[in-house]
């Protein structure tokens, strides 16, 4: 019976190790199955400074925290597993890991998070690492006197090019649109910035260098124009995508390919949940993942009980 | 300096020169506790056991020391963290920049440094 668990988690985000907390400290035997490392995008946050009662910590060590909070209880957490397979549809459901050893469960919770957006340019594989980088807080001084481009319009791209303007010569910053998604303070203040200048209305087509990045292939969509600009540097800011590539066909999702739930988290099928940034939902931060990681996990333990006195009448 | 991790620490260059000297198979990753260099730590952690004929290892970026890892020729074109080197009987038989992930790293030691 070591494989059968109440509830499978599948994801160890906020929202994945927050419902962790709650199931197993309700008793009921839970499994947290994580693709990457426990924590999720939390991992990535320099700095968490707006996480109710706690004034500051990194994201790594709220992450830690939580894993740990889930396990004190009991909760069994496996990290860097790969789900090969899902089986949702029936009364237990399973989940087979690797390719190799399958879990069952009487409730699944979805809480599979979302992942750095990459721009799919040509290049931009070969040179990570090598120029390219998601992470300006990471590699911003690897770039110094150097002359760079951020590639986005939200918040987290202007708020890091200015940023990197500590490091940096030059700082273009690359958006499609003509105008920016970011809050107008942080327009402002990228603008007012005498080392950031901006090419609009334009894509990045392709990265170009022999051992590492030298120059960027930029189209203005407006116009077709196609121009070449020397670069040392590139950082990627262009927000997240759900990881639910592999629910397509299993589980309801949206045109953005976000599950789709009510107030309860009940997914279109029974028994299963849905937490987190892979959910359809407007606002994306650890609270509302947290949020979302504990309704979860009492609709899926309501959702056992329930079971359990279907099954006594 | 140290890092948080489960794995081994090397603190100084001498110590990272005989570890590589006195082990057929060994994996360093050199970066910050950052979110680009955790996941690969999280990753060597997880494989430990597994990999036991590997020696895995953490080392500080910042650290003075770590000018061994941040000189290598394998390693002068990299920019961004954390720095991940995989020796064999001494010499280094690939090195990789930037945030890796299970796969990627358990396909480098399989081929790499498969015993």
């Amino acid at each position: 019976m070591e494989n059968y668990f109440d509830v499978i988690v599948i994801g160890g985000g906020p929202a994945g190790l927050t419902s962790g907390i709650y199931l197993s400290r309700a008793k009921l035997k839970t499994l947290i199955l994580n693709e990457g490392a426990a924590g999720g995008q939390m991992v990535l946050t320099h700095e968490v400074a707006n996480y109710p009662g706690i004034e500051s910590i990194s994201g790594y060590q709220l992450s830690r925290n939580m894993r740990k909070q889930a396990e004190k209880f009991g909760c069994l957490v496996k990290s860097n597993i790969k789900v090969t397979n899902l089986s949702l549809s029936n009364d237990v459901k399973s989940v087979e890991i690797n390719g190799s050893e399958t879990f069952f469960a009487k409730s699944i919770i979805l809480a599979t998070g979302g992942k750095s957006r990459t721009i799919g340019a040509k290049g931009e594989e070969t040179f990570k690492g090598k120029g390219i980088s998601y992470c300006a807080t990471c590699d911003g001084d690897f770039f110094q006197d150097k002359n760079i481009i951020v590639i986005g319009g939200g918040n987290s791209a202007l708020e890091e090019a200015v940023s990197l303007t500590k490091f940096a010569s030059s700082v273009t910053v690359v958006h499609q649109f003509d105008h920016f998604q970011a809050f107008e303070s942080a327009v402002s203040e990228a603008k007012a910035n005498p080392k950031i200048n901006f090419i609009m209305e334009s894509e990045i087509q392709e990265f170009i260098g022999n051992e590492k990045l030298e120059k960027a292939i930029i189209k203005n969509m407006r116009t077709g124009e196609i121009s070449t600009k020397e670069i040392d540097g590139a950082f990627i800011l262009i927000g997240y995508v759900p990881n639910t590539e592999s629910l397509k066909g299993i589980i309801e999702l949206n045109n953005k390919n976000e599950i789709i739930t009510n107030d309860l988290m009940e997914t279109n099928i029974s028994g299963v949940f849905a937490a987190g940034d892979s959910r359809a939902k407007r606002y994306r931060q650890i609270t509302t993942s947290v949020s979302d990681g504990t309704i979860a996990a009492l609709s899926a333990a309501d959702y056992i009980e329930k079971q359990k006195e279907e099954i006594l009448v | 300096m140290t890092l948080s991790t489960g794995l081994n620490h090397i603190a100084t260059a001498n110590e990272l020169t005989k570890i590589v000297n006195e082990n057929e198979n060994v994996m360093v990753c050199c970066g910050r506790m950052g979110p680009m260099c955790i996941p690969v730590y999280e990753v060597m952690e997880e494989i430990q056991d597994k990999y036991s004929h590997v020696k895995f290892f953490d080392m500080a970026f910042d650290s003075p020391e770590a000018h061994i890892i941040r000189n290598l020729p394998e390693c002068k074109t990299f920019a961004g963290l954390p720095f991940t080197v995989y020796y064999k009987n001494g010499k280094v038989a690939k090195a990789t920049s930037s945030i890796q992930n299970m796969d990627q790293v358990t396909s480098i030691l399989d081929k790499e440094l498969n015993s």
